[in-house]
């Protein structure tokens, strides 16, 4: 199909993002691969069935069992099968990603939006706090926040020690901490978009400083933040697998891909090749994060084309 | 330009003060109670010798008081002791520094070498090949997990080729094998820290060298005759290198989370095997002080940025 009748198709702004977006290959691709991923980490229950394993099946004789028919990716150190374990952590870590990146851009917004919209002392009260944040050590200061013991803050105690509270818990802390790229961005573009007629035309009908942030300031946002929050996700993809990694994000015995990469050191010297499927998957995964949201930008914005 | 130092030296202070405060309450809430492991190894303590150790060392008080506690004697210089170490604070951390900043220093330097010309060749020729080619590993270096990458370091320069130790930084006592021996351990954690940091630096480069090509007083220089090489090097470069020297001083706080990890695996005595050791294995004093420190040295990159900017841009100025 020739551009033009492209063009004639998808009529809009939408469509010409959309075709824009289709022309950036890398992107495409990209998001063609997360579709593939996402769908076959959803799918994990149904291969199980297939297959005739279960994930949490230990099975001491088949301790590093080679490929087989049973097992496409061998065994593990506990001989549970490896590709079940790949694909239940996936789902762990595509669900941390996309929820913290979310969260975190929700506060973000709000904070940008309350800090542009209304200027002044408020402003520069919330972006001192910004700038605060932002300049701290972030990994350092993760782990501090991933190892505070809930009991102390006054969580009950099976709540505390519950198996599922590690994944609550981690896109907290990454929400906590990621939200300022977010802030800064939407506060810059607020401070200019309150300057505007359709603005000024808002508040003389009465509107609400509310209403006015969330009904006619906000969707002119958009596109930043949907770009923003995409190249988000794969840093706190990131940020999930090295903190599991380090034992103190996602625990054992709910897989992710940091988790499984956990023992792999310990076997580096007999069983070496443990290392190499969690942390390819984990470096698809946000290099395709990465390329969608540059794809998306380039979409969004007909300014940055190329040539 | 004095007043506006004075307000960001002021600004930093403050958020160094309230990260102190924070900090302190969080090792509160660590697991595990200083008491609790200071009696553990000793079967024959009562609970009243608990309860008057808990009143010697001040843990009965309100938490704002223990915190002022603590700031005025770090203040005078005490800082307490490391559990883990049984030495005061300052002699644990400061051979660890100097060892985190070899290894960061030899990384940054190592990293800016290699991204600065290769963001700079791709900036010229945009939307070629070699653009998208140095575009693509960008992207690869920057999405790459460094933990995962150090164990595949690991994996093919210790296990299959044996070649280079797996971790440590060798026998420091007696001398043992000159410069070249040790130089040999900092090889695998410099190659993880440069691999997963060049990425970024080319792309701030390419893009910080395109938009400097764009403005007026490069076309005014082509209009004038200069030739493609005088154009890059003698105009576009220095004003496309101001962003990217601020934003290496912004940096300061992500190099060290990328210690933290490099350090952990490599088993290297640096600063951020200490902050993951010692809020590990409770060593509060030690984590607090780490933390601190680690905080500190962002905040003065930060500041750093901000007077490159002053000094380095003549259009900049701070009344």
């Amino acid at each position: 199909m020739s551009a033009a009748a492209d063009i004639r198709k998808n009529s809009g702004m939408m469509g010409l993002a959309l075709l824009r977006f289709r022309r950036h290959r890398p992107a495409a691709i990209s998001a063609g691969v997360l579709v593939l991923l996402g769908l076959s980490a959803a799918a994990a229950p149904l291969v199980e069935a297939w297959l005739g394993v279960d994930a949490r099946t230990v099975d001491l004789f088949n301790r590093f069992a080679a490929p087989s028919f049973a097992h496409p990716l061998g065994a593990d150190e506990l001989g549970r099968d490896l590709l079940t374990r790949l694909l239940y952590g996936g789902r762990i870590s595509l669900l941390v990603g996309l929820t913290a990146a979310f969260a975190a851009a929700v506060i973000g917004t709000a904070i940008g939006l309350l800090a542009g919209y209304h200027g002044g002392r408020l402003d520069a009260v919330l972006m001192r706090f910004t700038d605060g944040v932002i300049s701290l050590p972030l990994l350092p200061l993760l782990i501090v926040l991933a190892a505070v013991d809930l009991e102390k803050l006054g969580l009950p105690a099976e709540a505390a020690q519950s198996e599922s509270v590690s994944l609550y818990r981690i896109i907290v802390i990454v929400a906590l901490v990621g939200w300022t790229t977010v802030a800064r961005l939407v506060r810059g573009a607020a401070l200019s978009l309150r300057e505007r007629e359709f603005v000024l035309a808002a508040y003389s009908q009465g509107a609400s400083s509310l209403r006015i942030m969330t009904v006619h300031i906000l969707p002119n946002l958009a596109s930043p933040i949907i770009v923003a929050t995409t190249l988000s996700v794969g840093n706190v993809i990131l940020l999930e697998s090295v903190l599991s990694f380090l034992g103190l994000g996602i625990q054992p015995p709910i897989p992710s891909w940091g988790n499984l990469l956990t023992n792999a050191q310990e076997l580096i010297w007999t069983a070496p090749a443990s290392a190499f499927y969690p942390g390819i998957l984990i470096f698809i995964t946000v290099i395709a994060f990465n390329f969608l949201g540059d794809g998306i930008q380039d979409a969004m914005d007909p300014k940055a084309g190329r040539r | 330009m004095i007043r506006f130092l004075c307000a960001r030296l002021g600004q930093s202070m403050l958020v160094l003060a309230a990260m102190s405060f924070a900090i302190y309450g969080l090792m509160g809430l660590m697991p595990g109670d200083p008491i609790d492991l200071m009696i553990s190894a000793d079967p024959k303590i009562t609970s009243e010798d608990a309860a008057r150790l808990r009143s010697l060392y001040g843990l009965d008080r309100p938490i704002v008081e223990r915190y002022f506690n603590w700031l005025g004697a770090a203040l005078g210089g005490d800082f307490g002791f490391s559990r883990l170490h049984a030495k005061p604070v300052l002699d644990v951390l400061l051979p660890a520094m100097v060892n985190t900043i070899k290894l960061l220093g030899a990384a940054l330097l190592l990293s800016l070498v290699i991204g600065l010309p290769v963001g700079m060749v791709a900036a010229l020729r945009p939307y070629s090949k070699i653009d998208y080619a140095v575009n693509l590993l960008a992207f690869a270096g920057i999405s790459l997990p460094a933990f995962w990458l150090a164990l595949l370091l690991i994996i093919v320069f210790a296990v299959i080729l044996g070649v280079l130790p797996a971790g440590g930084i060798g026998d420091l006592s007696g001398g043992g094998g000159g410069f070249w021996e040790q130089a040999k351990y900092i090889v695998l954690p410099v190659a993880t820290l440069t691999i997963a940091g060049v990425g970024g630096y080319t792309r701030y480069m390419r893009a910080s060298m395109i938009e400097a090509l764009r403005q007026d007083y490069i076309r005014t220089a082509r209009a004038k005759g200069a030739g493609a090489w005088r154009v890059a090097f003698g105009h576009a470069l220095r004003n496309a290198l101001i962003p990217v020297v601020t934003i290496i001083a912004l940096d300061f706080g992500a190099l060290f989370s990328g210690a933290l990890v490099t350090e952990t695996i490599f088993a290297y005595p640096g600063m951020g095997k200490l902050i993951f050791d010692s809020i590990m294995g409770n060593d509060f004093n030690l984590a607090l002080v780490a933390l601190l420190f680690a905080t500190l040295l962002t905040l003065a990159g930060n500041l750093l940025a901000d007077l490159n900017y002053v000094w380095l841009d003549p259009r900049i100025s701070y009344k």
